[in-house]
């Protein structure tokens, strides 16, 4: 019998380029002078990392979340008040934040699933819950309000905070291949082929014996652990949250944006979307001081991705490598 | 095998299905016919655990199944297809497939082989890297089945499998029924084509607004009158002629 090709995922001149690009990333920081340049690649490694939370939720369930920055939230205000108020060392506090991250997710999977909210109710419920978050932080004790929480300079590995930026950047490095590699693993597991069912025909999905709500739930756990891991991060890298930072509809529209330019539901799609669109922004500021221009050409950039390139950037370099026989960018 | 015992579903105040009750033994082909709007996608819904029924009973196996999520009604050997085709479109044929079958295995290159014999055994080999959308009618009615099959079904409910297909793609796929049901899958269908009723079914329901109106070998109920006016109204029967009297 012919086994129809069987292992025809990636193509050998993508690994090479994937390689390449390792090595870059890696080098980068080395190379570049300027502890400035190094903040910009260390901040499109990490919107690539929380592009992919909303990704795994967004892309490959095709749960379209607006509020997706509740996990970023959360996960940032877990640490903070662990090592702050409690005294955690910061590393454990990581871990307990990721913990809960992955709770908030289910909770939120459970009570939105379970009454069968799809498409754009999930989409607003999920808003209502990021704000809710927000006002809540605004105004509790335990998250000091709006002024926010400080957490006291003490540098050094086991206070996960360190003087030279790049260390941070190989953190966030770390982090985007850690998203990469659980995005790669949903392409090639049962998990992933069924969040890519239900996300594709709920009904065809549940005949076909999958538990929807389950499985949603799971994916939601799965996706908020990462989002808070990245709130957990943004914590030790700038010491500081306030609701505004943590709870912002920009960041859950960041979160999103990233992936769908970049292109929703593939390994890569985010970390694409989230070196244009930082290369753009980057840009934009160096040529203008006007607040808020890059919204506006994100804004573009969006309206001609949606209409020309609904499947995202990497699509182009799907199409190429479809030609040349391969799939699974 | 399957037992429905005077199954309804309403909608409103109005009875899509009334009081059916239907039986399946095991290895038979058992068809469902039935004028457009007659409820039989319905009550095949309502057996298959995607509508609550207001009434009555489902049995598979001698266990009541009634009310049981679709999922676990899927584990336990029943699966039903769509009459509107639902390709899970961005996957290719192979990933489709691929979703049943990962009932059975969790590993990729297992599903991925198990796969390949289904779509080999529903003709479909050649498509097997080919994205969803690319496929014809034809194609996506096979498609389903295959899917279907991917879960290893002891029982399959197909809805007009054959609707909008040519007299070979017909042909074909009648024999691929008749060959799942050889390797021991019971089967319920539904059909609008008499022609592949007439050749697959052994058994005939006949349900018109609601209600099952006929039962029997396919060439008695084609015979019967209150069947013909359902189809054609009232007193076709006796306007046909023939020894007929209603």
């Amino acid at each position: 019998m012919n086994q129809g090709n069987p292992s025809r995922d990636g193509t050998p001149g993508g690994r090479w380029l994937l390689g390449l690009l390792l090595v870059v990333a890696v080098a980068y920081p080395l190379l570049v002078s300027s502890n400035y340049a190094v903040d910009v690649g260390m901040f499109i490694l990490f919107t690539a990392f929380l592009g992919q939370s909303w990704n795994i939720a967004g892309g490959f369930a095709g749960q379209m979340s607006f509020g997706h920055t509740m996990f970023f939230g959360m996960g940032a205000y877990c640490s903070a008040i662990l090592v702050v108020t409690y005294g955690i060392n910061p590393w454990v506090a990581w871990a307990l934040a990721i913990g809960v991250g992955a709770c908030l997710g289910a909770a939120v999977g459970f009570l939105s699933f379970r009454f069968g909210l799809r498409g754009s109710y999930f989409a607003l419920i999920t808003l209502a819950f990021a704000e809710m978050f927000r006002v809540l932080a605004d105004s509790a004790a335990i998250t000091r309000g709006g002024l926010g929480i400080l957490v006291p300079v003490r540098q050094g590995f086991d206070q996960l905070q360190f003087v030279d930026g790049r260390t941070f950047y190989y953190i966030a490095l770390g982090l985007c291949l850690a998203g990469l590699g659980i995005a790669g693993w949903l392409k090639r597991s049962r998990f992933g082929a069924r969040l890519e069912a239900i996300r594709e025909n709920e009904d065809a999905a549940r005949a076909l014996g999958i538990h929807v709500l389950k499985e949603k739930i799971k994916c939601l756990a799965l996706s908020g652990a990462i989002g808070a891991a990245g709130g957990s991060f943004y914590v030790q890298k700038y010491l500081y949250i306030d609701p505004h930072l943590a709870f912002s509809v920009a960041r859950s529209v960041e979160m999103l944006l990233v992936t769908m330019i970049g292109g929703a539901g593939t390994v890569f799609g985010p970390l694409v979307g989230a070196t244009v669109l930082g290369l753009l922004g980057e840009l934009t500021r160096s040529l203008s001081d006007a607040q808020g221009l890059s919204l506006v050409i994100y804004g573009v950039v969006l309206i001609f991705i949606i209409a020309f390139l609904p499947n995202g950037l990497i699509s182009l370099l799907q199409r190429r490598s479809r030609k040349a026989g391969g799939r699974n960018a | 095998m399957l037992e429905v015992v005077e199954l309804s579903k309403r909608f409103g105040g109005l009875y899509a299905v009334n009081q059916a009750s239907i039986q399946v033994g095991q290895g038979q082909i058992v068809a469902l016919i039935g004028p457009n709007g007659a409820g039989k996608t319905t009550l095949f819904a309502t057996i298959a655990g995607f509508l609550q029924p207001d009434g009555g009973r489902v049995v598979l196996n001698g266990r009541d199944i009634t009310g049981m999520p679709v999922h676990e009604i899927c584990a336990l050997g029943m699966v039903r297809t769509f009459q509107i085709t639902q390709p899970f479109s961005r996957l290719t044929v192979a990933e489709n497939i691929m979703v049943g079958v990962y009932q059975h295995t969790s590993s990729r290159r297992e599903a991925r082989r198990l796969a390949w014999e289904i779509a080999e055994y529903v003709g479909m080999g050649h498509l097997f890297d080919l994205p969803s959308t690319e496929l014809t009618v034809a194609g996506r009615k096979r498609l389903e089945l295959a899917r279907a099959l991917g879960t290893r079904p002891q029982l399959l409910l197909l809805d007009e499998v054959m609707a909008g297909l040519n007299p070979t793609e017909m042909a074909e796929i009648i024999g691929i029924i008749r060959g799942v049901r050889d390797r021991g899958v019971t089967i319920l269908l539904i059909e609008h084509v008499m022609q592949a009723v007439m050749s697959l079914a052994e058994h005939v329901y006949v349900l018109s607004e609601g209600k099952l109106i006929a039962q029997g070998p396919p060439a008695a109920v084609t015979r019967d009158p209150a069947v013909i006016e359902a189809y054609l109204g009232k007193n076709a029967a006796q306007l046909l002629g023939g020894d007929v009297h209603a």
